[in-house]
């Protein structure tokens, strides 16, 4: 095979050649050591372990189509009259913003394509980085030691919201204008300091000419800069970490089993990255995204029906459009609730309870170890519920974000929407989070009845006495140790309140919560069998009460008629 | 220890299962039928070559294909030049995936995890070599140093912040717009003055001050540029008419119309979207953005949404030619909400020496 | 269309229940005093002969006067709602967009009349406008010359789009997809709208629809309209699939359906095991 000879590199013509200025850097900068440690460095495999390489490809696309995006870009709110390629809007007066934007969709070869690719990257962006957030949550992958790693996530969420706002907002089409208007009212409802915030950031009243250089530094800048440096701490702290895994035969909390960085990963890195852009350039070529030309120049008088967001502020969008009409007037100031609750609390809220979860939970399960064996949702029934529950409410308001747009293509009325979300803000969450954890605790007695009792043969059989009964198999071992690999559930105990002395000590009320919170975190949760319960159902084997019963060799399996094929 | 730590050592006893082990090693089709890998990498090495003719074809498409050309009904440009850079990039992708799943060795390896924490002897050395630092700086010795210059780095915020100020000025001229007595009130885009007899039952004229146009003779209007779009933010209107019988104004309002023609503030009150959805039946008008729906038969206030404050009306009159004008400026601030809203209107109200709400 | 009914608000039964008789009754009596004040170009009976208005007349009462009384005078209901309103002085371009569109004869109660297959000819449609037309002045069917977009310069183009996006892109959205409206109603879109059925609406503000008189929209200016209309309807769908023009809502569900639908099955591709050989390669007997 090619495989036996193969020369080492440094034996090869080209390796002779650079020794010389490989060495040269080595004497520098030292890199060997840095290699030696990281060239062979072994990762898991997992499809869900993928998903935040999407949105790391996302980026770098962003990068690259961003820059030559820049190349003709004009973020200048100066008029001009538009002499374009663009027949509908000749003569028409606009800013150089909006009139680079037609240039580079219209004049610019590839310009237009590079758009779409910048606009759906962007998109991608975003949504992979909460397919990716999902999987960690679920997984629980972000408990000690990587609650640091998970806060870096979270804001590069935030950044990437921001930075996917600014970018919106830059071509100063109708559209991202009508966008501008609702964040000036957004800003206007801060309490007390709004018009001040509003004035300084505008640069003067609503729209001033400050505003699209500023965002436009920020968008190509100050934000990238931001995220790029907290991407780079995520993934030192992912090689520091070394990534979690799913448990099962040989892999422990202690090890790390999967391919190696040098070759395969590098390759399979690689090639997603080739994967996520071309993909993303695919799309760009068929599917039309922000058509600005279509919506005309900005102009504060003018507005276009369906009005929206890109989809990652529709939650915040949708809240805004819930809210009743609450403002007050007191300390000679006017209070715009309407505006700032679902505006600036809705989005709070969400950040602030992603942040703060690792700790709650921790707070709660009282558990200190390091974990790099992923949980299986349904192992974690309450983390799991409270998870679907937040995703029902964001996607209440995802959906009020886009209620004109569901009622025509519905046919629906657009009153009763609204009032049907405002409702199932509040009451689907507490559906969906009794539903998950029923099922989460299902499936847990499912695992624990075919660890315990094995699984259906598909073959009946009749006892002496004429009573039927289907023959059980024992999984495969590999399959019932991956079953029993989670961690035991601590022992529930009420909290004591009263200290040695009998006394209230004041650390007893926050005991007593705690205590009821571990209490409503593991109730009802199963755990895996005892050692005792597995000999139990081992003895049991061979007898025809329906346990586990060994099957000889000449099993195989039963055919359509439902009959033992051996027979 | 917490009692968990001393659970988890306990645990191996307490596994109801042994661990098995890693599973023996299975070998690829490719792994053992040198025919089988050569095939792939046959497959492979096409898919690279497909990949440098879609790059080649991209140059050709560059340079022989122009915008207005159509394909499906799309720019045959965008569509040529997407198709060969993304199948280009994404057969290179998928080749060396190809290459990494069917040609690398696939033995899984196992490496040893390491505690996240800092052994016992660095945390200690380190605590040494701080206190060390610490003792020979004499920082605590001599607090006078500390403290001052605690004191002129913080002062440093100082300069730090003052810099920002000319970031904007300070907010003004919320309470007023251009609109004042006599100006015309003309259609937008043509610039038309506007006579009641042009105008019938349930017709809408999305409007603007006259002084947004050249006026006669003028080439350029007296505002333009962002002061123009500064002013048209506040300053929009629409015009309606409607049957005077169905109109229920305040006794405030009984004269701002003329025979069921109101003028009203385009600037929704919740966050500033110009709205003119217009239901010439229901007489509601309903705001894009976040569905505010105001009852222009009955004064602006809100039957639906977010919004808070009824939407501002402007009193109509006519002037000598008998077209519309506007009888003041508007008396109820137009914006979306802002925290000093509510002094100002009320400022306003005195000026207007109007019974404050 | 009957389950709109009960969604219905509050804001539609509070107004007052005549109101739409009187709102008909008033455009008629304004526009009644209008054309005798101004005589506006075309706007009288036309050429119409006394036989359409005859023919049109008879086709009326069979088809229309059940809702709209024997006379076009309007049918209120016993609770004084309007069950038809009256029809007189709304003139022919009324007729020839709400028959023309088929939106007339309505199949049922709605809260909007939907656009739906013509049930008159175009010869039956000429008669009926005659007949509506000859009881009472109203707007005429706009003349040829107002409707002939084709041949639209650029400037006219363009202003017709500053038109568009001022006047009703608020409703219609910005390439005319159409846009929700209160209670289930409804702005319809403009996509294969005739020149003729645009410029009407402008004209007779049809149902909910505000009216854009001739005196404020000219003739002209809606002709402009119906170009840019037309134009940004017939360009290409230069970047791709346009989504409809619903905007970033339809971008939204690409991204999460195809765009991460898409990259996730590549990457269960890239992590899945392949087939298995029970084989093992020479060298690794052992």
């Amino acid at each position: 095979m090619a495989t036996d000879t193969y020369t080492d590199i440094q034996d090869t013509k080209v390796g002779q050649k650079a020794a010389g200025p490989v060495g040269w850097i080595d004497d520098r900068l030292g890199v060997a050591g840095m290699a030696r440690k990281n060239m062979r460095k072994i990762f898991p495999e997992h499809w869900s372990f993928m998903l935040g390489e999407i949105a790391l490809w996302s980026f770098v696309v962003l990068l690259i189509s961003g820059t030559f995006l820049t190349l003709w870009f004009q973020p200048s709110m100066g008029e001009t009259v538009y002499n374009g390629s663009y027949e509908p809007l000749k003569g028409i007066e606009m800013s150089q913003a909006y009139a680079s934007t037609l240039d580079i969709s219209f004049d610019i070869r590839g310009g237009l394509l590079m758009r779409q690719i910048h606009h759906w990257a962007a998109a991608l962006f975003v949504a992979a980085m909460i397919v990716h957030m999902l999987r960690v949550f679920f997984t629980g992958a972000y408990r000690k030691p990587r609650e640091v790693n998970w806060l870096i996530g979270v804001g590069l969420l935030i950044l990437g919201m921001v930075e996917g706002f600014a970018g919106y907002s830059l071509p100063d089409d109708l559209l991202s204008g009508t966008g501008l208007r609702f964040v000036d009212g957004l800003i206007r409802s801060i309490p007390l300091v709004g018009s001040y915030v509003e004035f300084f950031l505008f640069g003067d009243e609503f729209p001033g000419e400050l505003i699209i250089p500023r965002l436009y530094m920020a968008h190509i800048l100050l934000i990238p800069a931001l995220i790029l440096g907290l991407i780079a701490a995520h993934m030192l702290l992912l090689v520091y970490h070394k990534h979690t895994q799913w448990p099962g035969p040989g892999r422990t909390n202690d090890n790390v089993v999967g391919y190696p960085m040098l070759p395969v990963y590098a390759a399979k890195a690689g090639g997603f990255f080739f994967v996520v852009f071309g993909f993303t350039a695919l799309f760009a070529a068929i599917i039309q995204i922000n058509p600005v030309w279509a919506y005309g120049p900005y102009n504060p008088s003018e507005v276009t029906a369906g009005s929206q967001p890109d989809w990652y502020m529709g939650f915040s969008e949708g809240m805004v459009r819930l809210m009743p009409g609450w403002e007050s007037t007191f300390f000679d100031r006017t209070w715009s609730w309407n505006v700032a609750i679902p505006g600036l609390g809705g989005l709070g809220i969400l950040f602030t309870s992603l942040m703060l979860w690792p700790f709650i939970e921790r707070w709660i399960t009282q558990d200190n170890r390091e974990h790099h064996l992923l949980e299986r949702p349904r192992d974690a029934p309450t983390r799991t519920a409270l998870g679907v529950a937040g995703m029902t409410a964001y996607g209440v308001g995802w959906a009020a974000g886009g209620n004109d747009i569901i009622a025509i293509q519905f046919g629906l009325d657009i009153y009763t929407l609204t009032w049907i979300f405002r409702i199932g803000l509040f009451v689907f969450p507490v559906i969906a989070f009794l539903i998950t954890r029923r099922i989460c605790i299902g499936l847990q007695h499912r695992d624990h009845d075919s660890v315990l009792h094995g699984f259906e043969t598909g073959v009946i059989e009749r006892s002496p006495s004429g009573g039927y009964s289907e023959r059980h198999a024992p999984l495969p071992v590999a399959t019932q140790y991956t079953l029993t690999t989670r961690e035991r559930l601590p022992e529930l105990e009420a909290a004591e309140t009263v200290d040695a002395n009998g006394v209230a000590s004041p650390a007893g009320r926050k005991d007593k919560l705690r205590a009821r919170l571990r209490h409503f975190y593991y109730q009802g949760v199963l755990d895996k069998p005892t050692v005792e319960e597995v000999h139990h159902a081992e003895e049991h084997l061979g007898d025809f009460q329906g346990h586990p019963n060994q099957i000889g060799d000449e099993f195989g399996g039963v055919s359509d008629a439902g009959v033992p094929k051996s027979h | 220890m917490t009692d968990l730590d001393q659970h988890t050592s306990n645990l191996p006893a307490a596994e109801p299962i042994a661990d098995p082990g890693l599973p023996e090693h299975t070998y690829r089709v490719t792994d053992v039928d040198e025919s089988q890998a050569r095939r792939t990498e046959r497959q492979i090495s096409l898919m690279f070559g497909i990949a440098t003719v879609l790059a080649l074809g991209f140059a050709v498409a560059y340079f022989t294909i122009d915008f207005d050309q159509t394909f499906l009904g799309w720019s045959a440009q965008n569509f040529a030049l997407g198709f060969t850079f993304g199948g280009a990039l994404l057969l290179i992708g998928i080749g060396i995936i190809q290459w990494a799943k069917k040609i690398m060795q696939d033995h899984e390896m196992v490496e040893m995890r390491h505690p996240a924490k800092s052994s016992d002897d660095d945390r200690l050395a380190v605590l040494e070599d701080l206190n060390a630092g610490i003792k020979e700086s004499q920082i605590g010795r001599r607090p006078l140093i500390r403290n001052s210059l605690l004191g002129a780095v913080g002062a440093l915020a100082i300069p730090g912040v003052v810099l920002l100020r000319d970031l904007g000025p300070l907010p003004h001229g919320q309470s007023h717009t251009v609109w004042k007595k006599g100006m015309r009130v003309v259609n937008d885009i043509s610039g038309l003055p506007i006579r009641p007899a042009d105008l019938e039952v349930g017709q809408l004229v999305n409007a603007e001050p006259a002084v947004f146009f050249p006026a006669e003779g003028e080439e350029e209007a007296e505002i333009h540029g962002h002061e123009l779009l500064a002013a048209k933010s506040k300053a929009a209107v629409i015009v309606v008419r409607m049957r005077p019988d169905d109109i229920t104004p305040d006794a405030e309002k009984a004269n701002w119309g003329i025979d069921g023609i109101l003028c009203y503030s385009k600037i929704c009150t919740h966050v500033g979207c110009p709205i003119s959805l217009w239901e010439q039946q229901t007489h509601h008008l309903l705001c894009p953005c976040h569905q505010s729906t105001f009852d222009l038969a009955d004064n602006g206030k809100v039957i639906f949404g977010p919004a808070y404050r009824p939407l501002p009306q402007l009193p109509l009159g006519l002037d000598s030619e008998g077209y519309i004008i506007a009888m003041s400026d508007f008396l109820d601030i137009v914006a979306p909400s802002y925290p000093e809203l509510a002094r100002d209107q009320k400022k306003l109200d005195e000026e207007n020496n109007r019974d404050g709400a | 269309m009957e389950l709109r009914f009960p969604v219905r608000t509050l804001s539609t039964r509070r107004r007052h229940p005549l109101a739409n008789v009187l709102v008909i009754l008033g455009a008629l009596a304004v526009a009644a005093v209008l054309y005798m004040a101004f005589a506006p170009k075309g706007a009288t009976a036309e050429t119409s002969s006394l036989d359409d208005i005859e023919a049109g007349r008879d086709l009326f009462v069979i088809g229309c006067a059940s809702c709209h009384g024997q006379n076009a005078e309007g049918i209120t209901t016993t609770s004084d709602g309007n069950y038809g309103p009256s029809l007189i002085g709304v003139g022919a371009a009324a007729v020839d967009f709400q028959v023309g569109t088929g939106r007339m004869p309505m199949a049922q109660s709605a809260p909007q009349a939907p656009r739906k297959s013509v049930e008159y000819t175009d010869e039956e449609i000429t008669q009926l406008a005659a007949y509506i037309a000859s009881l009472a002045p109203g707007p005429a069917i706009p003349e040829d010359e107002y409707l002939e977009y084709e041949s639209a310069s650029a400037e006219e183009i363009s202003l017709g789009g500053e038109f568009f996006r001022t006047n009703c892109t608020a409703c219609h959205n910005s390439v005319g997809a159409g846009g929700a409206l209160p209670d289930g109603r409804y702005a319809p879109t403009l996509e294969n709208v005739s020149a003729k059925h645009i410029f009407e609406a402008m004209q007779t503000g049809p149902q909910q629809m505000p009216v854009f008189s001739d005196d404020v929209i000219t003739p002209e200016d809606k002709r402009a309209v119906i170009s840019y209309i037309k134009a940004v309807q017939e360009q290409p769908n230069y970047g791709g699939f346009g989504g409809g023009g619903i905007g970033p809502v339809a971008d939204g569900v690409w991204v999460w359906l195809f765009g991460i639908g898409g990259l996730v099955g590549f990457a269960i591709w890239i992590s899945a095991h392949g087939t298995r050989s029970n084989k093992k390669p020479k060298g690794a007997e052992k």
